[in-house]
């Protein structure tokens, strides 16, 4: 590893000074530190920021949640109120890694984390990403865990978090500062497809950072799964996903969320797919219908022309499993209608 | 270098480091402390788990100069031959290795498992995320071990071994 400075930010001010310096801000260091040992990562300087004021978790106004940046993947998983109103986040979070690399990594540093096509890592291999204008060694070589949408004939690398595509799907705001101030973009603007600029990832300026993320209330997330399909059945990433959120009322789509992972070069909402769905019947038919549209731009090289079925039919499942399942509210009532009518005697009458 | 205070299994460590040093070599190679295992270096295979303040980690990834003043455990701070946590008894009853270099970093992760699960941690197997209580059952364990690697395959002791404690 080449050698670099290190500080550890004891507050925001001090952070932000030593970012718009041009150093690069430290998480967890599960995908900055593996990619410095690698020489893929060359920082000059690493700030620390996870000794800041940005691990806690706050309910806003309207039943909305911040989540600061430093907050650990684990934590936010095992969160009582994002279990309950956001489930999809946490079925995303625990999808992702392991135990370890969760307690290590953070929400902001989950955002930023890079590709893991092998040739960004794989110095004798071109790669517009790791060194631009070299060529993407990806086009002619293994492809099967690349994307299918949002490729460029640049890059067709596939973005990898789990978090950031139930985030996405949660309509997630990102909150970030620099010495300038501060500015908020929507999670489905922070990530930039891939296009002429591979090796320019997100639309973050060079003295920003992520401070926190912000939900807003989402009385459809109650009813939301995230579904993932690897080859492996835990710490693997995803060949596809889906995070999906789902109200169904008299047999008709009411609201929805989607969107769709390991397929994209961004964590991709699937707004084509959701305009289908809104105000149809909650139909296999309707489902296959909007997931087809979603994918009819894919483009796909040989070997992985098989995630175009298979998100589809991810989609699918998801979203009829949702159709089929009440929300956890719903589930709540339930339960107390049902001790109630035992109480009285009636469920045994009724039988 | 930066002076750091390590604090590792209770005593409180000076050291000067290099910020490139990893908190599995400042264990390794400056304290001595060689029960923590170098398996892939690079986050895949769990032999490094150490805990942080009860939770585990990866110590390949974890640089060292980020975690001065925080109390780490390692496997000698776990137990000693000469009195054993229950956990490696069990390993040993329950045949949980067989070369041994996956056993230090299976146990502290299984500890460190172990507390999250008390704690009402879920885990990507967990049925209903809203439960009060979850049954630490064999796919549980298995999905939350899944950080850790062990290639002679002794996988069904090691289950077997968390499973007796837990109980």
């Amino acid at each position: 590893m080449r050698p670099f400075g290190y500080l550890s930010a004891p507050d925001l001010p001090t952070a932000l000074d030593a970012v718009a310096a041009g150093a690069r801000p430290l998480g967890g260091g599960t995908n900055l530190v593996d990619l410095m040992r690698e020489d893929v990562e060359r920082p000059e300087t690493l700030v620390d920021v996870t000794a800041l004021p940005l691990a806690g978790m706050d309910e806003l106004p309207g039943g909305g949640l911040r989540i600061g940046a430093v907050v650990r993947n684990s934590h936010l998983a095992a969160d009582r109120l994002v279990r309950s109103r956001y489930p999809v986040l946490a079925q995303a979070l625990l999808a992702g890694a392991s135990g370890q690399l969760r307690n290590m990594a953070t929400v902001g540093g989950n955002l930023l984390q890079r590709t893991r096509c092998p040739y960004f890592r794989d110095h004798a291999a071109s790669c517009n990403k790791r060194e631009p204008g070299s060529g993407c060694a990806a086009l002619g070589g293994l492809h099967r865990g690349m994307a299918v949408l949002g490729t460029s004939e640049h890059c067709i690398a596939a973005h990898p978090s789990d978090m950031a595509v139930a985030l996405v799907a949660l309509d997630a705001v990102v909150e970030v500062q620099s010495v300038r101030g501060t500015r908020r973009i929507p999670l489905a603007e922070l990530h930039r497809p891939p296009g002429e600029t591979p090796h320019v990832e997100t639309r973050l300026a060079a003295d920003e950072l992520i401070t926190a993320v912000e939900l807003p209330a989402l009385p459809v997330a109650r009813t939301s799964r995230y579904r993932k399909v690897r080859d492996r059945a835990s710490f693997a990433f995803a060949l596809v996903s889906v995070a999906a959120a789902l109200e169904v009322r008299d047999g008709e789509v009411v609201d929805v969320r989607l969107a769709l992972g390991g397929v994209a070069t961004t964590p991709w909402r699937a707004r084509e797919a959701e305009r289908l769905l809104l105000r149809a019947p909650a139909t296999d038919e309707t489902f296959r219908r909007a997931a087809a549209a979603e994918l009819a731009p894919a483009v796909a090289r040989p070997d992985n022309a098989f995630k175009i079925e298979l998100v589809q039919r991810t989609v699918v499942a998801t979203l009829r499993q949702l159709a089929t399942e009440r929300s956890s509210a719903e589930r709540a009532d339930g339960t107390e209608r049902s001790s109630a009518e035992r109480a009285d005697g009636t469920e045994g009458g009724a039988a | 270098m930066i002076p750091v205070k390590l604090r590792v299994n209770g005593t409180t460590e000076l050291l000067a480091l290099d910020p490139r040093v990893s908190l599995l070599d400042a264990l390794r190679e400056h304290l001595g402390l060689t029960g923590t295992k170098k398996g892939c270096n690079q986050g895949a295979c769990g032999a490094c788990t150490v805990l942080v303040d009860g939770e585990r980690i990866a110590a390949c990834l974890a640089l060292a100069v980020q975690y001065a003043g925080r109390d780490i455990t390692t496997i000698e701070g776990v137990g000693q031959p000469e009195h054993l946590h229950p956990l490696q008894q069990q390993f040993i009853s329950e045949d949980g290795f067989q070369c041994g270099f996956c056993t230090s970093g299976q146990i502290c992760s299984a500890l460190g498992m172990l507390a999250e699960h008390r704690a009402g941690m879920p885990s990507a197997v967990t049925p209903d995320l809203d439960a009060a209580e979850i049954a630490l059952t064999e796919a549980e364990i298995k999905e939350r071990m899944s950080g850790n690697l062990c290639r002679c395959g002794a996988y069904e002791g090691i289950v077997g071994a968390i499973e007796r404690v837990a109980r």
